[in-house]
């Protein structure tokens, strides 16, 4: 592991407190906006959203009460292909990224109905410019042959995809690295101070010092933003996924609730539990989930649970991003959302270059905290 | 739903859990054993209630030992349920198991954890081929099935069991073409200073010096300090050679079978599901659970006896169930105090004549350096097939910890859920970044701890 | 096709005698014995093949760890052999990589039922999955 030893180091033109997906993403447009950059981590066993998700690069229904949301992650669905191809040219990495369309299973009647009409309200939001089909159980096996006779149709979504999240942080970090980055995960930054050039960053293991500073450390931010004037109203949600072992493609398209990897593996998910800082697993959610996933697709019954895991999602008290920049100390920067995967393209792209040069033509207004004051 | 309540719930029936049943149901509580073996007896004592072995000769009179705890668990008032696989257990005691295909679940007052042990992971290159086994395995086919290893047959490794399973099959009349001692030079000298505390344990160093004696006698050639261990395959896939060095010479020996062995550790996977605390014990090189010294865990109410709580060795786990269960007995106002300090003091005493020896012979074995750390091109994850070398690379990136490593090469994401790679994968990124193993840390174990079927499962839902 | 030496029975104890097939081939061992103690038996090594790069396999440890001993028995692809009791007749075949699945065959009077099925965690409404 690399030791940063020298003050001159430890200094950065920004620092992003934060190595998960979206802390990296951002870290990597920074750097191609020209910019130095270190990442400030923690160690191995820290609360991490970007090793638990579930993998989906997801658009439909994303949104429904608020257009400017829906927009931005059809965006960042749109940027993801070049997103993708940009880590594969530099690591060798291919991240899986497949997005060939979506389905979202619906176990009864009332239940597809209400979701065809939110999307449908959800058209209308978007002028219209919104594509989704709703499908009846006949329909649906001409997309998947498997799903079982419980399930009621589904919505598909032809903008959703998925893509291995694991490789994904991996080819962010090599990439990162390759170009000179550094991260130092020696500790918890627990204090952030405004100085005349900057910020300090001071973690147990020695102090950083940063031009500019991005938030980026998922449910970490929550005590960290007020420290430059930004507030992050964050909330652990957590999420139970179930992986299973290896089986030969069946499953074309990823659901709502299970999808399959290119290594064969299925995963089924995921829970939304309020529990506090709780990463831990529960008989009685996997047992619900299990019992969905067989519902939906009864083939699933014989499939091997190999391993569980829960993961605290990082939520806002809307479920939507927030996106600012600190008026009280310029330079200060917050980042974080729920759905890093999706979003990754798009923080990558316009959101590192709205840090890097302080404007931008997405609507960021929205995603600011003040609307959880006002 | 209506779960049946138990006083206690003991996981595993060898050693520990029987004798802690057996103790229990004295004192009248309602008493359940899971194991997913078919039989009873655990590991040592597997199939003892049926030996496959005619010449009870081969085995010897420690294994036959096992039939007076099965006596014991037999006249006691427990319910057993072989074949029970568990795969959950909750912080409140609720437990769910799975057993013929159908997830079951109970709950317990007092739990009592004797899951046991696991041979050490012993990397090496060719480790992975078909034709290279633990000696246990040899042990477990010899035990429960009366069967031997095909010939060419070499054992290699270190520690006791492998010298008693090669006595067992020696006196089975099965040729070995050698024994490959890999305990480094100076182990002996190193561990001299911990042989008088061993000497209060008399009985067994003689048994095993007898062994040593044993093994010279049979003429079998006996090669020491032996390193570089490396198993090659023939034309068809199959281990063909092994190759080694002694004293800086490369020697290859044809081999079809090789049985290796690196001592054993702690089968953590359900006290770590469980969050319990866990300690490094340096001159064992593994994690085992904080206990205090009535095996209960830093959760009240769960207990851990035997090998699962530190390897201790058959007997130490008989004695450590035992007091385990005076003790939960206790909690459960069945005895005061005082009685259970008396009715405690021999089995106390025997106890702590079994570990006086622990630490010479811990210290005496301690793998080599190139089973803890093996080279770059060894696969230490057999599942997902990853290399020591990979691992390396990723602590080159950054990586301070196996979870981290598991997120990025998928080491210990296998159905053998880290079991085989998580000690190596530890050591080699203590060794990369020069900190102690403690601080490196293990796995993040959730449950459940062994596959089960999606339709098992779901059914726990109805 | 069983190819590697087989591993050898001492005089046993036993009395009731079993035949299991090995890749079809009949095989008689020993009630009580393991489905990976019968592969054994009859020399089936490679046992199993493994799902990233193929390589051949076979059981290790016998005591449920290293899941090294994964076999088809009757039908059903990777059953842990050790911990498997073989009994009477049974089919026991090596395991190749990845399992198949087998496909469910749904019948059209399926549909008909589906579309009247209502059942529980209709609760649960249009989450958003991604989340
Ligand atoms: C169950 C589940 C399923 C999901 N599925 C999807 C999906 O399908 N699609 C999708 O787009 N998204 C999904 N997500 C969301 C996605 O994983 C998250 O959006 C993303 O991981 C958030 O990234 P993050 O970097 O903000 O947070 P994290 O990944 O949690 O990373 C935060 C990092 O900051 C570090 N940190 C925290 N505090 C400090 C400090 N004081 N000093 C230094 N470092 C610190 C942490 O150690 C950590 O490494 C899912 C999430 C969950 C939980
Ligand atoms: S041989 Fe190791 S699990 Fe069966």
């Amino acid at each position: 592991m690399t030791q940063f030893s020298t003050d001159s180091q430890r200094r950065a033109d920004v620092c992003v407190l934060g190595g998960g997906i979206v802390g990296l993403a951002v870290a990597l447009g920074l750097q191609r906006n020209g910019l130095s950059v270190t990442i400030l981590d923690e160690g191995d066993s820290a609360l991490r959203a970007s090793r638990g998700n579930f993998g989906l690069v997801w658009v439909q229904g994303k949104g429904d009460t608020l257009p400017e949301y829906a927009a931005i992650s059809r965006l960042s669905a749109q940027l993801w292909a070049n997103h993708a191809q940009q880590l594969k040219d530099a690591t060798g990495i291919d991240v899986q990224l497949q997005q060939r369309g979506g389905l979202f299973l619906c176990l009864s009647e009332p239940e597809l109905r209400e979701r065809q009409a939110m999307l449908t309200r959800m058209r209308v939001a978007a002028g219209g410019d919104y594509p989704f089909e709703t499908l009846d159980l006949q329909q649906l096996r001409e997309f998947i042959p498997e799903a079982g006779p419980e399930v009621a149709g589904a919505t598909w979504g032809p903008e959703d995809g998925h893509l291995n999240p694991l490789l994904y942080l991996r080819a962010m970090t090599e990439h990162f690295l390759q170009r000179g980055g550094k991260i130092d995960n020696s500790g918890k930054i627990s204090r952030i101070e405004p100085t005349d050039s900057g910020f300090t960053l001071t973690s147990d293991a020695g102090q950083w010092h940063g031009d500019q500073v991005v938030l980026a450390a998922g449910l970490g931010n929550r005590d960290l933003a007020p420290q430059v004037g930004l507030s992050a109203p964050l909330v652990p949600n957590r999420g139970q996924v179930l992986i299973c072992e290896r089986v030969k493609p069946f499953l074309n398209y990823p659901t709502g609730h299970v999808r399959q990897t290119n290594e064969g593996t299925l995963q089924l998910g995921d829970s939304k539990e309020d529990v506090g800082f709780d990463p831990g697993t529960t008989t009685d959610v996997i047992a619900k989930i299990a019992h969905r996933a067989s519902q939906m697709f009864p083939l699933l019954r014989d499939v091997r649970l190999i391993r569980a895991w829960g993961a605290l999602r990082v939520m806002t008290p809307d479920g939507y991003p927030l996106y600012e920049a600190s008026k009280q100390y310029p330079g200060a920067y917050l980042v974080t959302c729920h759905s890093g995967v999706t979003l990754g393209a798009l923080h990558e792209g316009p959101i590192a270059d709205w840090i890097a040069s302080d404007r931008t033509e997405l609507p960021l207004e929205v995603f600011n905290a003040k609307r959880f004051t006002l | 739903m209506n779960i049946p309540v138990y006083d206690l719930v003991i996981i595993g029936a060898g050693p520990a859990g029987m004798s802690a049943a057996a103790t229990a149901s004295s004192h009248g509580l309602k008493i359940v054993i899971l194991d997913e073996q078919t039989a009873p007896g655990g590991q040592i004592y597997r199939s003892i209630s049926n030996p496959a072995i005619a010449d009870e000769n081969i085995l010897g009179a420690d294994y036959y030992h096992g039939r007076s705890l099965l006596t014991a668990m037999r006249y006691a008032n427990v319910d057993y349920l072989p074949g029970s696989i568990v795969w959950a257990v909750s912080p409140d005691l609720s437990i769910s198991f799975s057993r013929a295909g159908k997830s079951s679940q109970i709950k317990a007052k007092k739990l009592l954890i004797a899951t046991g042990a696991q041979e050490r992971p012993v990397p090496f290159p060719g480790w992975t081929l078909p034709g290279v086994l633990t000696c246990g395995a040899a042990q477990i086919l010899l035990k429960s099935s009366g069967l031997t290893p095909a010939a060419p047959l070499i054992l290699a490794g270190s520690g006791p069991l492998l010298l008693l399973i090669a006595a067992q099959l020696n006196r089975a009349g099965v040729e070995i073409e050698a024994i490959l001692d890999t305990t480094p030079k100076g182990r002996y000298l190193k561990s001299l200073r911990y042989l008088p505390a061993a000497l209060r344990n008399l009985p067994l160093l003689i048994k095993g010096v007898g062994l040593l004696v044993e093994l010279k006698r049979s003429g079998i050639r006996y090669v020491n300090n032996v390193s570089q261990l490396k198993a090659l395959p023939g034309s068809n896939q199959l281990l063909s050679k092994l190759q080694y060095s002694v004293d800086n010479r490369i020697e290859t020996s044809s081999c079809t079978t090789l049985l290796v062995h690196q001592g054993v550790v702690p089968n953590v996977q359900l006290t770590r599901a469980l969050q319990l605390e866990h300690q490094w014990d340096e001159l064992q090189q593994c994690w085992k659970p904080s206990l205090d010294s009535w095996g209960e865990s830093s959760q009240a109410g769960i207990f851990v006896a035997g090998d699962s709580g530190g390897i201790a060795g058959a007997r130490a786990a008989e004695y450590m169930g035992e007091l385990t269960a005076q003790r939960i007995a206790q909690q459960l106002g069945k005895l005061n105090k005082e009685s259970l300090l008396k009715q405690t003091a021999k089995a106390g005493r025997l106890l702590y004549q079994q570990q006086a020896i622990r630490p010479f012979l811990d210290a005496m074995y301690q793998p080599a350096d190139e089973f803890l750390k093996p080279s770059d091109e060894t696969l230490v994850c057999r599942c997902e097939e990853v290399t020591a070398g990979q691992i390396r690379g990723m602590v080159a990136q950054g990586c301070t910890g196996p979870n981290q490593t598991k997120a990025f090469s998928r080491a210990g994401m296998g159905p053998c859920q880290g079991r085989l790679c998580g000690l190596t994968v530890a050591q080699i990124i203590a060794d990369e970044r020069k900190v102690p193993v403690k601080d490196v840390g293990y796995y993040k174990i959730r449950s459940p701890i062994k596959p089960l079927t999606i339709g098992e499962i779901a059914d726990l839902a109805e | 096709m069983p190819n590697a030496l087989p591993f050898k029975r001492l005089t046993t104890n036993s009395t009731e005698w079993i035949t299991v097939y090995i890749e079809g081939q009949p095989v008689k061992i020993r009630q009580g014995d393991s489905a990976a103690a019968a592969v054994l038996v009859a020399g089936l090594q490679p046992s199993r093949t493994t799902v990233v790069s193929g390589s051949g396999r076979a059981p290790y440890c016998m005591m449920g760890v290293c899941f090294e001993c994964l076999l088809k028995i009757d039908g059903v692809e990777n059953v842990q052999g050790c911990m498997t009791p073989a009994c009477d007749g049974m089919q026991i075949v090596s395991q190749q990589q990845a399992r198949q699945l087998n496909r469910t065959d749904f019948s059209d009077s399926d549909l008909s039922s589906a579309n009247l099925s209502n059942k529980n965690l209709t609760d649960k409404k249009n989450e958003d999955p991604s989340v």
